[in-house]
């Protein structure tokens, strides 16, 4: 930074001021780090201390501040008050005078003299760090959009649009069909969505499409496709090709205006005109260009395929028949027999058909159990003397339908916790259900007049197979939004074919950023959850849109105007950076160079540590600023026998659980030195080489976990990280130096109970292969 | 037929409390609450089931509601409130109505000696009552078990605790008000019965 002066202001409360020589780190600072200001205070996060801070802003021009107190992770607000254009922190309380505690075999001379080392070598690397440092220029375009695409216009995508466009945004609706409504629409009646829970109700969706149409902040393509989507967030330009004539503002298309008719408020097209092909007739297209600042996809689902359930007796006779036509069944009124036409009085559910089950889908569809009950009312609504029996593995009601579940029960539905083995034509033209029946544990067997399949939900999706596992770049041909992304045109999918990035974590948010899912696209659900799912959806756009204006981060470094920027000149094209990225934010331009898109970034610095020619860099944060750091810490001599560990914590797990061990005043080796990463994914190679050039021991990788069920902030990150160590070996072999001394863990934030006893294992293991010979250099 | 739900249907009509029966969601709560539990055949839960399955001469011949000691575990912990203790008796009441209930099953006679002894005086007649309960296995069985137990009822007698009254002769105040409260209790049942 340009004109930059340091402020060093060490904390003296928390105890900090008593077990550390205060007036050496003081010296340290000012003599070896070269800090012009250096003070200390009693209580540093006091109104008094940070007047202090400021008076020094104000008279002695110090704009970077560093603050040698607590853990970065507490007082966040307290010193962003200060609003200084660099700020850091040094940890001394957490993790040095909080985790070292004087043992009884301990010598206490050596006790405190290690303590100490620790202190200023935390402080060292704060000063050494802060000068490599910028403050970010947050990014900014004129052509960014705060538009919200909706894709679905079921109830789940009717809703996102609705509360989207309430909110004062403006939104654009598209839907394959001819019709807004989706499946909902097409139901006689609905589980409950509003309290007391117990009641049918007609279905939300013609309400809903009321409201949408009649909006002035809502555009809809109905009959549409999206041929592209190019850009990122905020400047998404979406190609949307629509059937003409389906919907019109009032009067009917002549011809002359081909596109102004499709959408509902009539105002002109913004983007391209249409093609204009065959502009008159009912079957031309038009084709529309938006520019788009955040897509929330709301695709719904597709039923499992019933045929493949024949061990459920689908096929045996046609009283077998999925919930779906069962639906259609009652909506007209009719519920019969479908092989002779007889009353079906006693009707039979067999939930989860195809769901929760290892030769079909594997998980929980959600909502089957709920729309089974509801079709059991069906059936009493009908037949005063209906008997409805639902056979069920578990009843999951999630939510508020606990409620329906007891009305269902109470207007005499029966619940039978079993598996069906047999389905068979009965004597008298029914159904004969045999039942392991696991309530009364003996084998029954059930005469009905139709058994009513609940076939699972499968995410309506860029994806042929929900069982395979997708590839991150896959590419489909049927993609929804047709990305023009580097890493493929379709959004990167969870295991069984879902497009989200972390269910409990983030929910919402696919892989893409900018792009959110909603409703039984993100996961199985039913109608209440979906509406309620939108909403949330809707808001998470809107939360897009906004920090996007202000150039910062979404998730999950929400608020953080920094992103990388490429020393394309040095590039040697190797694609790692494009490659690896966990949100596709990069492209490549004609000439192969990184072509990188700031607002589809989320700012992890996965391809900052993917690039073997360290161009990528962020204002604060670069391969240099981090080697620089640990550099900075004096190494012992090796016959002083005391090693020193690097150790790489990402900081969103590892090094709160860190933190947490001197939370818990638990202790650590005094020979670690710490170094938090954006993610694990940052880490460059270039970093194990530099600290075993420097004399470290050993270095040392808290990650995320990874895999299925990964835990990772970015996605990939950690398991980019671990992919890269394995590279290792052979930099240590050229080095003459043990690949194991670098090794990297999983560390969950949990994990701070069991944390020290991994790092003592890892030191052990170091003692094994004596000092790194390097030290003497 | 398996689940014929017309038994299900007397039941919830016409036991006490009957129609509470369907809302069990058979979480198995009442079968691990009841103390007694792993001496009944059937856990409320597993009765319940059976109900609902049509599986009439199983329940009504059934020991199992006969073994509730009201001790009402069941019937606070159930999370879908039923109120178990209630219906278990009313289930014993309903084998008894429909002539399923077995003569000799031993909580059922005690029921009876204990009713008909209470009724006699408004009061429980300890020394008649015992010599009743006593003597259902025939008289040389009741003197021996008598025998056994003297020096304590020898005891109780000194210490006031059980009343010198072999003929179950006292009476509480207002014996004559009390017969009419039941004689109303039994007409008020009566008629819900025939509504
Ligand atoms: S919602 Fe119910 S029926 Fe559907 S898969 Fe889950 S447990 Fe089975
Ligand atoms: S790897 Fe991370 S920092 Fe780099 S472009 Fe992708 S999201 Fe942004
Ligand atoms: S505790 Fe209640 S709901 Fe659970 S099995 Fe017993 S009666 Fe049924
Ligand atoms: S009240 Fe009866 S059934 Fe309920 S726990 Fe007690 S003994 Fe068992």
């Amino acid at each position: 930074m340009e004109n930059q002066k340091i402020g060093c202001y060490i904390c003296t409360g928390c105890g900090i001021g008593d077990l550390l020589d205060i007036k050496l780190l003081e010296d340290m600072a000012t003599k070896e780090s070269r800090i012009p200001v250096v003070r200390t205070h009693a209580f540093l996060c006091g109104e008094e201390g940070l007047t202090t801070i400021r008076h020094d802003m104000q008279n002695e021009a110090v704009n970077t501040v560093v603050i040698a107190a607590c853990s970065p992770r507490v007082h966040v607000e307290t010193f962003r008050q200060l609003e200084a254009p660099l700020l850091d922190r040094v940890n001394l309380r957490e993790q040095v005078i909080w985790v070292q505690h004087l043992k009884e075999e301990d010598d206490k001379d050596v006790f405190e003299e290690d303590r100490q080392m620790a202190a200023e070598d935390y402080l060292r690397m704060g000063c050494a760090k802060v000068k490599k440092m910028d403050p970010p220029e947050p990014f900014d375009d004129p052509g960014l959009s705060k538009t919200i695409m909706v894709v679905g216009g079921g109830v789940s995508g009717l809703t996102a649009a609705k509360e989207a466009a309430d909110t004062g945004y403006d939104v654009v609706l598209v839907e394959k069909d001819a019709e807004l409504g989706g499946r909902v629409a097409q139901m006689l009646k609905v589980s409950p969505v509003k309290p007391p829970y117990d009641q049918l109700e007609q279905p939300p969706t013609a309400a809903l499409i009321a409201a949408v149409e009649g909006h002035d902040k809502i555009k809809i393509y109905k009959k549409a496709t999206i041929k592209e989507t190019t850009g990122a967030p905020g400047l998404f330009d979406v190609k949307i090709e629509y059937g003409a004539g389906e919907y019109s503002t009032g009067e009917d298309s002549t011809g002359e205006d081909s596109t102004g008719e499709d959408y509902s408020t009539g105002e002109d097209s913004t983007g391209e005109d249409s093609t204009g092909e065959d502009s008159t007739g009912e079957d031309s297209t038009g084709e529309n260009s938006e520019r788009i600042g955040a897509i929330v996809v709301a695709t719904g689902y597709t039923l499992y395929d019933e045929t493949k359930l024949t061990h459920l007796g689908h096929g045996t006779s046609p009283d077998v028949i999925t919930a779906w036509e069962f639906e259609q069944m009652a909506k007209a009124g009719n519920i019969v027999r479908k092989s002779d036409g007889q009353p079906a009085k006693r009707v039979a559910f067999s939930l989860c058909a195809g769901s929760r089950d290892v030769q079909h889908l594997e998980y929980c569809s959600g909502a089957c159990c709920t729309y089974s009950m509801k079709q059991a009312l069906y059936v009493t609504e009908q037949y005063e003397d209906a008997s409805t029996f639902l056979i069920y593995q578990e009843i999951r009601t999630p939510g508020q339908m606990e409620d329906f579940y007891r009305k269902v029960q109470n207007e005499g539905g029966v619940f039978i916790k079993g598996d069906i083995n047999k389905v068979a034509s009965g004597s008298n033209g029914g159904l004969t259900v045999d039942i392991n029946d696991k309530l009364l544990r003996t084998p029954e067997s059930l005469d009905v007049d139709l058994l009513v399949l609940a076939t699972g939900m499968m995410p309506n999706i860029d994806t042929t197979d929900p069982n395979q596992e997708t590839d991150l770049s896959a590419s489909d041909a049927n993609s929804v939004l047709n990305l023009q992304y580097r890493q493929g045109p379709s959004l990167p999918l969870l295991k069984w074919g879902f497009p989200d990035s972390h269910y409990i974590c983030f929910p919402y948010e696919t892989r893409r950023t900018g792009i959110h899912a909603a409703g039984p696209v993100r996961r199985p659900m039913g109608i209440s959850s979906s509406m309620t799912d939108a909403t949330g959806a809707a808001l998470k756009a809107i939360q897009t849109v906004e920090s996007i204006g202000r150039g910062a981060a979404v998730h999950p470094r929400v608020g953080d105007l920094s992103y990388p920027s490429f020393r394309v000149d040095g590039c040697t094209q190797c694609k790692r950076c494009t490659e690896e990225c966990p949100f596709g934010a990069i492209n490549e331009d004609d000439k192969s160079n990184p072509l990188f898109n700031p607002t589809r970034c989320r700012r992890c610095g996965t391809c900052m540590g993917a690039c073997p020619q360290k161009i990528i860099s962020f204002s604060n944060y670069s391969v240099d600023m981090i080697s620089t750091m640990f550099k900075e810490c004096e190494i012992p001599e090796e016959d002083e026998e005391k090693p020193r560990i690097l150790i790489f914590a990402c900081e969103n797990d590892a090094y709160p659980a860190l933190d947490m061990i001197g939370h818990n005043r638990g202790i650590l080796t005094p020979y670690i030195r710490v170094v938090p990463l954006r993610c694990m994914g940052s880490m460059n190679l270039v970093w194990v080489a530099d600290a075993m050039s420097a004399g470290y021991d050993g270095v040392l990788l808290m990650g995320c976990r990874h895999g299925d069920d990964y835990q990772c902030h970015f996605v990939r990150g950690s398991a980019l990280a671990e992919t890269r160590l394995n590279k290792v070996a052979e930099t240590l072999d050229r080095l003459q130096l043990e690949s194991e001394r670098v090794k990297m863990i999983e560390v969950n934030i949990m994990d701070s109970d069991i944390l020290p006893d991994k790092i003592n294992a890892f030191v052990d293991d170091l003692e094994a292969f004596g000092p790194n010979p390097f030290k003497e250099f | 037929m398996a689940y014929d739900l017309s038994f299900a249907k007397d039941v919830y009509e016409n036991a006490e409390e009957g129609h509470w029966i369907k809302m069990c969601m058979q979480c198995g709560v009442c079968a691990g609450s009841c103390p007694l539990g792993p001496h009944w055949e059937f856990s409320p839960r597993q009765l319940f089931q059976m109900i609902r399955a049509g599986k009439a001469e199983e329940v009504l011949k059934s020991e199992s509601m006969w073994m509730c000691v009201s001790c009402y575990h069941c019937m606070v912990r159930c999370p879908r409130g039923l109120p178990i203790t209630h219906i278990v008796h009313g289930l014993a009441r309903f084998a008894v109505e429909k002539k399923r209930a077995d003569k000799d099953q031993v909580t059922r006679r005690f029921a009876k000696i204990l009713w008909e002894n209470m009724e006699r005086g408004g009061r429980i007649g300890e020394m008649a009552l015992t010599t009743k309960l006593y003597m259902v296995n025939g008289i040389p069985d009741g003197v021996k078990k008598g025998m056994e137990m003297k020096d304590q009822a020898m005891s109780m007698l000194k210490s006031g605790r059980l009343k010198m009254d072999p003929l179950h002769l006292s009476r509480i105040r207002g014996h004559a008000g009390f017969k009419a409260m039941l004689k109303k209790a039994r007409e008020i049942e009566q008629k819900k019965r025939e509504s």
